[in-house]
C-alpha cells in the first residue's frame, strides 16, 4: 500500500426505537415474532393512505444530530425517492433530500475527525423472504419493518484506513446508544453499515495538492453494502484494498458497483453494477408539512440531551483518574452513566479510590458499593494473634514450608488461604503474605 | 311528489315530523336507479343493505339518509376502484374519513358513482366502465371527474353526495349536471383514504340539490384528522347557523369574462346577470381586471395555471400512481387506460433529473405567484365570481384524443385549486332548448366557506335558477 491511499466514505443506516412506526401508529418491534403482524394501510401503502410525522423520530434525529456537532437546519422537510422494489409498497420511499434535518457534524477517532455530512430521517422498507413453501421457490414480503423510523449517517470521505473506519462505525453505536435512541443491535438489523471505498494514488494527489485540487476523488468508487459487525466491516475494507490496488497496478480502474461482504469466504463480491446514476426523482412529499424547527422546539430539545460522551469521560478522567477504555465498558445509556456517576460520587465521599472501584466493577463484576467494600474490607485482627495462626498452619503444613525454601515461593498463596480459613477472617492479602514470609524466615 | 327528490334538510325535517318514512325514501332511491342507472351509468356498486343499515342511523343527524359516494373514496364493504381497472373488485380493508365520518353522522353509503379513471379528467369519458350520462340531457356529459355524484344528485337517485376535486372535479360537473358543488380549502376536508390523484390539490367535499345541504353536509364531514397531517386544525363554525345572514355590504370581484374563449358567450352573460343579482341584494360588484404578471389589485391570468397545474398534477400523478406496480391488486399495470399512461410518463419526464427544474421546480415557483395573487385579492374582495366551466356541458363523445380536453375545461378554476382556496359553483342558468345549466363559481379566502355559503345561498334564493329551491 506504498503507492495507494485508501479513501472511505461512510453511509450508517440506524433504526431507532420508537414506540410506534414512522408514518404510523403500528408497533415498532425489530422482534417480532410473526411477519406481517404490525401493519396498517400506511406501511402497507394501500389507496389512500396517508402519512403523519412521529414527532418523537424527529426529535431523536436532532437529538443525534446535536451530539455529533451539526447544524441544524430550521426548515427541514420529507421528500419521495421513486424507486421500484417489491419490498417498497409505494413505489417511493420518504426520506430527506435537500433540506435534511442535521447537517456538518463532526466524530473523533484516534486517527482523527470523521467530518459528518449529513443526518437525515427516512422510513425503513419491508423484507424480502426468500423461501421454499410446498416444494415451490418463492419469494415472501414481510412488512413488519416497512415504516420503521430509520436515520442515515453520511460521512465526509475522510476515513483513510480499515482500522479508523471500524473506530468510527463503534463510536457512533457509543453515541446512539447513550443517547438511547437505538439499541444498535447490528444481527437485528438495527444499525447497518455501508463503505464507499477508493483507491487513491499517492502520486497524483500530492500532484493534486500542487494544484490546488487537493480534495479532488478518485474517479470511481465501490459501495460496499448491508455490512452487520464491526469485523467484517474492517475485513471487507481490507479485501477491497487489496482487490482494488491490484485492478488499479494493472493499470485499469476498478468497476463502479455495489459489492457485499462473503464472511465465510471472507471476500467481496459484486452485488449490482450501476450503469448509469440512479434517477431517484425526489420531490417534496406533498402529504407532509415541512417542519418548522423553531429556537424553542430546538432548546427543548438540546436541554434534554445528556452531558457529551466526550465530556463525561473527560470529567471521570480529571475527578477519578478513571480511564475511558475501562470504565466505557460499565455503561451504554445516559442513564446508566447517570447512576454510575452517583455511585463515583458516593465512594469518593467514602475516601474508597474510585479507580479501584471501577477496576473492580470490570474484573470482578462488582455492582454496588457494598459488594466494593466487602471485597477490599478486612477484619481487625493483630499481629499477634495472627502469629499464633500462622505457627498452627505452617506446623500442620511442613510440606509447604520446605517447598518455599527450595524456591517456590508462591506456595504462600495457599498459605495465606490456610491461615484466612483458620482464623475465619478476611485479612488483607498483602499483610498476611509477609507475616507468613518472615514467620517462615524467622 | 317522490321522496327522492327531496332536498337532504327537507328530508330531515319531514321524517322528524313523521310525515315520510325511511323505507319510503329508500323505495324511491332505488326505483329511481333501477329507472335510470342503466342507461345513466351513475353508480358502479349500490349496497344493497342500505335501508336496514339506514333504519339504526335514524336519531342520529343525517337520519339514515342516502348518500352517494365517488368510487374513489375507501369504504369497508363496497368495492373501490377509482374507476380503475387497475383496482378492479378491491375492498378496502379500512375507511376513508370523510365516509367514516358520514356514516358516524348517521348518513349511509347507498352505492359508488362513475368517474374519471383514477379522477383524471373532466367528462367521466375516461372511466374504465363506460361514460355516465348527463341527466338534464343524457346525450350529453355530466362533467367529472366527480360526474357520477353530480348526475346521482342530479336525477334525483340519491339525496346528496360526495365528490372530490383537484381543479374544477367538483365544480363543473356540479355546474354541468345543474346542481350545488362545494369544493373547500385545501385541508378543510381530510384525503386519508381517498384514492390520490394530486396530493397537494385534492379537496373532497359536497354534491348537492341545495346550499343549504351543501352547508349542511360539510358540518359532518369538514375537520382535522389525525390521519391526515395537512388538514387544519382551525375550528370549523357551523355553517348552517347563519347561511341566511345575505350578501349585503360584500364586496365581490368578477373574474375571468374577458377571455377570449368566453367573452360575450351564454357564460360571461350568466356571470355578469349573477353580479347584477348580488347588486340587487345590496353587494358592490366590480369587474376584476386580468394580468398576465402579478400585480394589485389585478387578477393573474389562468393562462399560466394550465401549465403550472399540469406540471405539478402529473407529477404528483406519476409518484402516487407507483403503488400499484402490478405486484398487489390483482391486475397488472397492462390494465392502466390511455389518460394514465399519459399522465405517468409527463410526470415522470418532468421530476426527472436535469428536467425537474425547468419543469415541476419552476411550476411550483409559479404556484406560489397564484397564492399570493389570491391572498392579496382576498384583502380588497370578500369574495370572487367567475364561471367554473368556460362552455355548458359538451356532447359525449367529446374528449376524443385531445390530451388537455380537462385543462381546458378546467382553466378557469385552476388557478384557485392551485392556491388551495374555496370556491362553489351554483346553478345561474338553464337552456331551455336543451335543459342544460350553467353554475356560478363563488370563490372565498382560505378557511371562508361560510362566508362563500352565505352569498351562495343568497344567490339561490335571489335568482331562482335552482329547481329544488321551491320545494
Amino acid at each position: 500500500m506504498k503507492n495507494y491511499q485508501v479513501i472511505i466514505g461512510m453511509e450508517t443506516h440506524v433504526q431507532l426505537k420508537t414506540k410506534s412506526g414512522m408514518f404510523c401508529s403500528c408497533k415498532n418491534d425489530p422482534n417480532a415474532e410473526k411477519p406481517n403482524i404490525y401493519t396498517c394501510p400506511v406501511c402497507l401503502g394501500l389507496p389512500g393512505a396517508l402519512p403523519v410525522a412521529n414527532k418523537q423520530a424527529i426529535e431523536w434525529t436532532i437529538k443525534l444530530g446535536l451530539a455529533l456537532g451539526c447544524k441544524i437546519n430550521s426548515l427541514s422537510k420529507f421528500d419521495r425517492k421513486h424507486y421500484f422494489y417489491p419490498d417498497l409498497p409505494k413505489g417511493y420511499q420518504i426520506s430527506q433530500y435537500d433540506l435534511p434535518f442535521c447537517y456538518q457534524g463532526k466524530v473523533q477517532t484516534s486517527f482523527g475527525p470523521v467530518g459528518i455530512t449529513r443526518v437525515h430521517l427516512e422510513e425503513d422498507t419491508g423484507k424480502l423472504i426468500h423461501d421454499t413453501v410446498n416444494g415451490k421457490k418463492v419469494s415472501l414480503i414481510d412488512f413488519n419493518r416497512s415504516g420503521t423510523p430509520l436515520v442515515e449517517i453520511v460521512t465526509e470521505p475522510e476515513i483513510y484506513s480499515s482500522a479508523q473506519a471500524k473506530e468510527y462505525a463503534k463510536r457512533l453505536r457509543q453515541i446512539i446508544r447513550y443517547l438511547d435512541i437505538s439499541d444498535c443491535d447490528m444481527e437485528s438489523g438495527e444499525m447497518r453499515l455501508e463503505a464507499n471505498i477508493s483507491l487513491q494514488n499517492i502520486k497524483s494527489q500530492i500532484s493534486n495538492n500542487k494544484s490546488n485540487s487537493n480534495d479532488k476523488l478518485p474517479n470511481y468508487k465501490v459501495e460496499l453494502k448491508n455490512i452487520n459487525s464491526f469485523r467484517y466491516l474492517e475485513r471487507g475494507i481490507e479485501y477491497e484494498v487489496e482487490r482494488q490496488q491490484e485492478i488499479l497496478e494493472k493499470g485499469e480502474t476498478p468497476v463502479q458497483e455495489t459489492r457485499g461482504f462473503n464472511a465465510e469466504k471472507n471476500i467481496t463480491y459484486t452485488q449490482r453494477t450501476k450503469e448509469e446514476a440512479a434517477d431517484y426523482r425526489y420531490f417534496p412529499d406533498p402529504d407532509l408539512p415541512p417542519i418548522n424547527i423553531d429556537k424553542r422546539w430546538l432548546g427543548e430539545i438540546n436541554s434534554s440531551l445528556p452531558e457529551t460522551l466526550d465530556g463525561l469521560f473527560k470529567r471521570w478522567q480529571k475527578e477519578y483518574s478513571l480511564k475511558q477504555e475501562l470504565v466505557e465498558l460499565l455503561f451504554e445509556t445516559a442513564d446508566e452513566s447517570r447512576k454510575l456517576d452517583g455511585l463515583f460520587k458516593q465512594c469518593h465521599k467514602e475516601k474508597l479510590s474510585v479507580e479501584k472501584l471501577v477496576n473492580a466493577m470490570v474484573h470482578k463484576k462488582v455492582k454496588t458499593i457494598e459488594e466494593f467494600k466487602k471485597l477490599t474490607s478486612v477484619d481487625d485482627v493483630s499481629d499477634e494473634s495472627l502469629n499464633i495462626i500462622i505457627e498452627k498452619v505452617l506446623k500442620d503444613n511442613q510440606k509447604a514450608v520446605v517447598d518455599y525454601r527450595s524456591g517456590k515461593t508462591n506456595v504462600t498463596n495457599f498459605l495465606v488461604g490456610m491461615v484466612m480459613r483458620e482464623a475465619k477472617k478476611k485479612i488483607e492479602f498483602g499483610r498476611l503474605q509477609k507475616l507468613i514470609v518472615d514467620k517462615i524466615k524467622s | 311528489m317522490k321522496t327522492n327528490e327531496l332536498t337532504l334538510k327537507k328530508a330531515i325535517e319531514l321524517l322528524d315530523k313523521k310525515e315520510i318514512s325511511l323505507d319510503e325514501i329508500y323505495v324511491d332511491t332505488l326505483a329511481a336507479i333501477n329507472e335510470k342507472n342503466k342507461d345513466l351509468n351513475v353508480y358502479l356498486k349500490i349496497d344493497k343493505d342500505a335501508l336496514e343499515k339506514a333504519k339504526k342511523e335514524s336519531n342520529k343527524p343525517l337520519r339514515g339518509l342516502p348518500i352517494a359516494v365517488k368510487d374513489n373514496f375507501l369504504t369497508i364493504g363496497l368495492a373501490t376502484t377509482a374507476s380503475s381497472k387497475v383496482l378492479d373488485g378491491f375492498m378496502p380493508p379500512y375507511e376513508s374519513t370523510v365516509t367514516k365520518r358520514i356514516k358516524n353522522s348517521g348518513g349511509v353509503v347507498i352505492g359508488k358513482t362513475n368517474m374519471d379513471a383514477w379522477a383524471h379528467g373532466s367528462s367521466t369519458e375516461t372511466s374504465d366502465y363506460g361514460p355516465t350520462k348527463n341527466p338534464r340531457n343524457p346525450k350529453y356529459l355530466p362533467g367529472g371527474s366527480s360526474g357520477g355524484s353530480a348526475a346521482a344528485v342530479a336525477a334525483d337517485m340519491t339525496i346528496a353526495a360526495i365528490g372530490s376535486e383537484t381543479a374544477g372535479s367538483i365544480r363543473q360537473p356540479a355546474a354541468w349536471s345543474g346542481v350545488v358543488g362545494l369544493k373547500p380549502t385545501y385541508g378543510r376536508t381530510s384525503r386519508y383514504g381517498v384514492v390520490a390523484m394530486g396530493s397537494s390539490l385534492d379537496s373532497p367535499g359536497p354534491i348537492t340539490k341545495t346550499v343549504e345541504d351543501a352547508a349542511f353536509l360539510l358540518n359532518y364531514i369538514a375537520g382535522q384528522d389525525s390521519n391526515d397531517g395537512t388538514t387544519s386544525s382551525l375550528p370549523i363554525p357551523d355553517c348552517g347557523k347563519d347561511l341566511k345572514k345575505g350578501a349585503k355590504d360584500l364586496k365581490i370581484g368578477i373574474c375571468y369574462i374577458d377571455h377570449p374563449n368566453i367573452k360575450a358567450t351564454p357564460v360571461a352573460k350568466a356571470v355578469e346577470e349573477a353580479g347584477r343579482v348580488f347588486e340587487n341584494l345590496g353587494a358592490k360588484v366590480e369587474q376584476v381586471g386580468i394580468s398576465s404578471e402579478l400585480e394589485k389589485g389585478k387578477i393573474l391570468t389562468h393562462e399560466h395555471a394550465i401549465g403550472v397545474y399540469t406540471v405539478v398534477q402529473r407529477g404528483e400523478v406519476s409518484s402516487n400512481l407507483s403503488r400499484y406496480d402490478g405486484i398487489r391488486y390483482g391486475q397488472d399495470r397492462s390494465h392502466f387506460g390511455h389518460e394514465a399512461k399519459n399522465r405517468i410518463m409527463l410526470g415522470t419526464f418532468s421530476l426527472s433529473k436535469g428536467y425537474s427544474d425547468k419543469y415541476y421546480n419552476f411550476a411550483q415557483k409559479v404556484r406560489s405567484l397564484y397564492i399570493k395573487n389570491f391572498k392579496e385579492l382576498f384583502q380588497e374582495y370578500d369574495l370572487l365570481i367567475s364561471s367554473p366551466s368556460p362552455s355548458y356541458a359538451l356532447p359525449l363523445g367529446s374528449l376524443s384524443d385531445d390530451p388537455m380536453f380537462g385543462e381546458l375545461q378546467d382553466m378557469l378554476v385552476e388557478p384557485s385549486s392551485l392556491a388551495g382556496i374555496t370556491g362553489i359553483s351554483v346553478p345561474c342558468f338553464r337552456d331551455e332548448k336543451t335543459n342544460l345549466y350553467l353554475g356560478l363559481n363563488i370563490m372565498g379566502d382560505y378557511f371562508q366557506e361560510e362566508k362563500v355559503l352565505q352569498a351562495a345561498w343568497a344567490y339561490e334564493q335571489a335568482s331562482g335558477w335552482n329547481p329544488w329551491v321551491k320545494i
